[in-house]
């Protein structure tokens, strides 16, 4: 019972913490209620048995990603009164246009919940199947990412690398002469 | 405990939020963080799957999602950053230099 | 009172204790720290308030209580309040899954032995991580909302230290992990019982002097303490992140600092210091925490030491040495620690 009261908590303040996201006109703001929204989706992974996952989580995206998103955003301070002005004159914000976007999310949303509803059985409690112990130990998860996914693993290493340098060429100043 | 369905209405939910905030919203900032909350949602499929299975996998998917958002979302702030010398302005529509 | 509920009382009463210490080192350290820095200096501290100025804290609290409630005109209303929140949330809360002493039962009181500590979580080290890397957003934010260039500078230095000392300092502590086999706190304080040769405790220290090192420094740069307080400094020349901070709001961060610090020192005691362990007269008693706060007590006392011996580093020196030496030392010494692990257990 107070397992099913936390995953209702928890899926709506990822949920609702999401909306505002994307209805925010500050990007800071949307920035931090992405951050609750990513602690709610880790609260919900260590409900799925996975504290290695929630953890890196917090590290990696709420802890790393969102810091560069924010320092872009702080270093960038695009005025806020140039996005509401375009806001205002665009067509795509006409209210109109803009109910009928909403109503095509609904639209997703209803398709990708029926389409993933018949693919297995939904309605298995999930926590069933597997030794919990094994699968929250992170011995476990080391095992098989260095022997099953080995591939996979030194193909990201690779990737983050890649990124780093491009990262670092796009945003490079252009040398004065 | 609580049944596979549920997990993966609120992944769908989650993608679906994400989606039309790529689609609805004129800041390019935004439009990234739509992008993560894409990913997220994604990741929750992910985790929810490999625990009704019982197995590890899908938690391993998960890190690589998250390396993958990690470069691109570094990549694609660097394009911000980039363009935003060009133009001043982080609307999407402000760069249309190559439309006809 | 059956066993249960007195199981769930004596819990709880473990989290308000290890609050109510956290508090209480917050203001200990205030005053520590003036008056370790005035011995050092050949005079005498704080000595008015109370008997050797040892009610100093309590005379700082209430002034700064007292104080008005300032907020910038053009600051952010939400941003500018919420910073020193999630400063001191993140400082308290990276402090849950530390473990400060052994499996107790009080003398028979419990049927089971109760754990002390907060949480004994089996990821605990990664929960320590990821929480004070969620404290470099109160810096941030504060630097930002405050609407005012130096705060904005100092804040954007301040959390660059911050996250590029993180790198060292999860290596090290990667380091230390192998040698342990666990990621939770408690097993690897387990892990460094007993003696070698009957007099050396199995402190990690000794097995990796260069890995604690690097910890200690690591540690020292992410609180934003001693030699790279530049951001900090800052408030002596110009302003820092907390410049348009005042009362409650301000008094939050420097709370938020010293619990950081008592947390470093936690972890590096359970780490490496081998927690409770060491005197197997207080560990048959149950008396092992006291070991432990002498450690931690210890490591403190080095802290402040170190800050008011130590010249400061200039900004650009101190990132240089976070990336270009300390991060390179802490790989070097993951590969030696793994290639040492692999020879001995081959």
């Amino acid at each position: 019972m107070p397992d099913t009261v936390l995953f209702y908590v928890f899926s709506a303040v990822a949920v609702g913490a999401s909306l505002l996201v994307i209805g925010q006109r500050n990007p800071m703001y949307s920035i931090m209620l992405l951050i609750a929204s990513f602690g709610a989706l880790s609260a919900l992974y260590i409900q799925l048995d996975a504290p290695f996952v929630a953890m890196a989580q917090i590290i990696v995206y709420a802890g790393a990603i969102m810091v560069l998103f924010l320092f872009v955003v702080m270093l960038l301070n695009a005025p806020r009164e140039d996005a509401a002005q375009w806001d205002r004159t665009h067509p795509l914000r006409h209210p109109g246009v803009t109910r009928f976007g909403a109503m095509l999310a609904v639209l997703l949303t209803v398709q990708l919940v029926w389409a993933l509803l018949r693919v297995t059985d939904a309605s298995a409690a999930v926590g069933e199947r597997g030794d919990v112990a094994e699968l929250t130990s992170v011995r476990t998860v080391g095992r098989v990412l260095f022997t099953d996914y080995m591939f996979a693993f030194e193909a990201t290493s690779v990737l983050i690398l890649v990124a780093m340098v491009g990262a670092v060429l796009l945003a490079a100043r252009e040398e004065q002469r | 405990m609580i049944p596979l369905g549920h997990y993966l209405i609120v992944s769908a939910i989650l993608f679906a939020v994400g989606t039309a905030g790529v689609f609805l919203r004129r800041n390019l900032i935004t439009i990234l963080l739509s992008i993560e909350i894409m990913l997220n949602a994604v990741n929750l499929s992910f985790v929810a799957f490999g625990r009704s299975q019982g197995t590890v996998d899908g938690q391993i998917i998960t890190f690589f999602v998250m390396t993958v958002a990690a470069a691109e979302a570094a990549v694609g702030l660097a394009i911000v950053i980039a363009l935003f010398r060009h133009r001043e302005s982080l609307n999407p529509d402000a760069f249309t230099s190559l439309k006809w | 009172m059956d066993q249960a509920t007195l199981r769930f009382v004596i819990q709880l009463g473990i989290i308000g204790l290890t609050f109510f210490m956290l508090i209480n080192a917050s203001a200990a350290l205030v005053l520590a720290e003036r008056k370790i820095m005035g011995f050092m200096q050949q005079r005498y501290g704080p000595y008015l308030v109370g008997p050797h100025g040892i009610l100093q804290p309590l005379a700082d609290i209430v002034k700064l209580l007292f104080k008005e409630e300032l907020r910038p005109k053009g600051a952010d209303k939400w941003l500018f309040t919420l910073a020193p929140i999630i400063s001191v949330t993140a400082a308290f809360a990276a402090f849950a899954p530390v473990p400060w002493g052994a499996e107790t039962t009080f003398g028979g009181l419990l049927d089971t032995p109760v754990k002390l500590g907060v949480a004994d979580v089996n990821v605990a080290v990664m929960v320590v991580f990821a929480i004070t890397s969620m404290g470099v957003y109160g810096i941030v934010l504060a630097g930002w909302s405050s609407n005012s260039k130096y705060s904005l500078l100092g804040g954007l230095r301040s959390s660059a230290q911050m996250i590029s000392y993180e790198l060292a300092y999860a290596t090290a502590l990667a380091s230390v992990i192998m040698l342990a086999g666990s990621l939770s706190l408690r097993e690897v304080v387990d892990a460094q019982d007993g003696f070698w040769f009957g007099f050396i405790p199995r402190w990690y220290v000794f097995l990796q002097p260069i890995g604690f090192l690097i910890y200690a420094i690591a540690g020292v740069a992410e609180t934003n303490r001693a030699p790279f307080d530049f951001p900090e400094a800052e408030q002596e020349l110009v302003a820092g992140y907390n410049t348009e901070y005042s009362s409650v709001r301000f008094a939050l961060f420097p709370q938020a600092e010293y619990i950081n610090m008592t947390t470093m020192a936690a972890v590096a005691t359970d780490l490496y210091l081998g927690g409770w362990h060491g005197i197997p007269i207080l560990d048959r008693w149950g008396l092992g925490w006291l070991w432990f706060l002498a450690k931690v007590g210890f490591i403190l006392f080095a802290y402040i030491w170190i800050r008011w011996t130590v010249p400061r580093y200039r900004y650009d020196q101190l990132m240089q040495f976070g990336w270009k030496w300390l991060f390179p030392a802490a790989v070097l010494n993951l590969i030696a620690t793994a290639a040492f692990i692999l020879y001995f257990n081959a």
